[in-house]
């Protein structure tokens, strides 16, 4: 569901909540995120072998017990930073980017950041860039017109969603924490 | 200068067209507005600047408290607490008489329903803040009648209202408005009562309008489409103002 660019983040920023083990990011990830589009082992432990290698992440000790051997991962300061800023950055207004927002949404929700603030952040991204294909129907042709009211029909319907989004961001809250 | 400056705080535009960082001097400002409709809060300490010649659109969801800030904004309504100041005077301790006398002049008005009288033709209706100021009819309607090529409303002057179609109506409307040339147009979401097409000829000839007359607009409206033809957009929550970008609102 989320666009492979979102993919490590939204990882990282399950780890950020507790340090944790690859099957355990996986359920939650598929729990919140997945919706129907589960990942696989396989993109989970490479996420993590990429996140570790750039310093994101610190593969804890090998540990045994029943079952094959596991490692819990634990989040590092340039980690945190990166999901830090993601969560604050509005995504850049591009129709049909729903996914993005929503994992933007229900990660800062569970880890307790102002979701308010970024959703404000994306509505004014969203509005300038509105702004923009409006000047372009005011000055250009049928076709460029044409273009820009699908652009404009689509991040109309962004910003109903964050209107409805902001408006219940407590419900979200209380379904999302544990 | 009739405005009365409490606790040495400088009146808002007092220092004439000057502008402040390079920025056009306010034109409009609230400073912590308070209204409450018996018990029930509408504004809760709103506070806002509007800039000389710009268009700033007012968001917010319905009940938010963006009309009755405009209301305030336009000296119809009476703040129970707070300041309003226009071009350098205080606004809202002014007389009923003299703020009439002040919507009458130097302001505009377009709602969401064009609210034109019935019984009078499309001209007239055009032709009406001026005959109110004053201006006897032939000269008053000849300054209407342009206002009809501008607007696409060419042959509708003998109409009317019943006859108008939604959209035409608001275009009438939008001429009434602007036909005194005010320094400020007030619009309650002009194109609420219309389909999207209709809509967005209106905010077409609004802008090219207000541009053109150097008008200053503050728009309120609930719908993006129509907040996106505006230079800046703040929001009204809860009955205060915020901008989206962090800015002072």
């Amino acid at each position: 569901m989320l666009s492979a660019m979102s993919v490590p983040l939204t990882l990282l920023g399950l780890l950020e909540r507790e340090p944790s083990h690859g099957y355990e990011l996986k359920r939650d990830y598929d729990m919140f995120f997945g919706r129907g589009k589960p990942l696989s082992f396989g993109q989970v432990y490479a996420t993590l072998s990429r996140l570790a290698r750039d310093g994101k992440a610190i593969a804890g000790p090998t540990e045994h017990g029943e079952g094959p051997e596991r490692r819990r991962y634990i989040i590092t300061d340039q980690g945190a930073a990166e999901v830090e800023t993601w969560l604050t950055e509005p995504a850049e207004p591009e129709p049909h980017l729903q996914s993005v927002l929503f994992a933007k949404v229900v990660l800062a929700l569970m880890l307790d950041r102002p979701a308010a603030r970024y959703l404000d952040a994306q509505r004014a991204a969203h509005l300038r860039r509105m702004r923009e294909l409006t000047e372009q129907v005011q000055d250009g042709g049928v076709l460029d017109t044409l273009l820009a009211d699908y652009g404009l029909y689509h991040l109309e319907a962004d910003l109903r969603w964050i209107d409805h989004t902001a408006a219940r961001l407590d419900l979200i809250a209380q379904a999302v924490r544990r | 200068m009739s405005g009365t400056v409490t606790g040495g705080r400088p009146a808002p535009g007092s220092g004439g067209q000057q502008a402040v960082g390079g920025k056009p001097a306010a034109i409009i400002e609230a400073r912590g507005i308070v209204k409450s409709f018996g018990a029930t809060p509408a504004l809760r300490g709103a506070s806002l600047t509007v800039r000389r010649g710009e268009i700033l659109a007012v968001m917010g969801p319905s009940g938010s408290g963006k009309s009755t800030l405009l209301h305030c904004l336009a000296g119809i309504l009476i703040p129970d607490e707070g300041e309003v100041w226009f071009d350098g005077r205080r606004l809202d301790t002014q007389s009923e008489d003299r703020r009439s006398d002040l919507r009458r002049d130097r302001f505009g008005f377009v709602f969401q329903f064009g609210q034109l009288v019935p019984e009078l033709t499309a001209e007239e209706n055009v032709a009406m803040p001026l005959l109110l100021s004053g201006v006897r009819r032939g000269p008053a309607l000849a300054e209407a009648r342009p206002w009809f090529g501008r607007l696409g409303l060419e042959g509708l002057e003998q109409r009317r209202s019943g006859e108008l179609s939604g959209g035409q109506a608001q275009r009438v409307a939008l001429a009434r408005g602007l036909v005194a040339r005010p320094e400020v147009l007030f619009a309650d979401e002009p194109t609420g009562s219309l389909d999207s097409m209709s809509g967005e000829l209106v905010m077409r000839l609004l802008t090219a309008a207000v541009r053109e007359q150097g008008t200053t607009v503050i728009l309120v409206t609930h719908e993006a489409r129509v907040a996106a033809y505006a230079g800046r957009e703040v929001v009204v929550r809860d009955g205060t103002v915020g901008s989206l970008t962090g800015a002072m609102p």
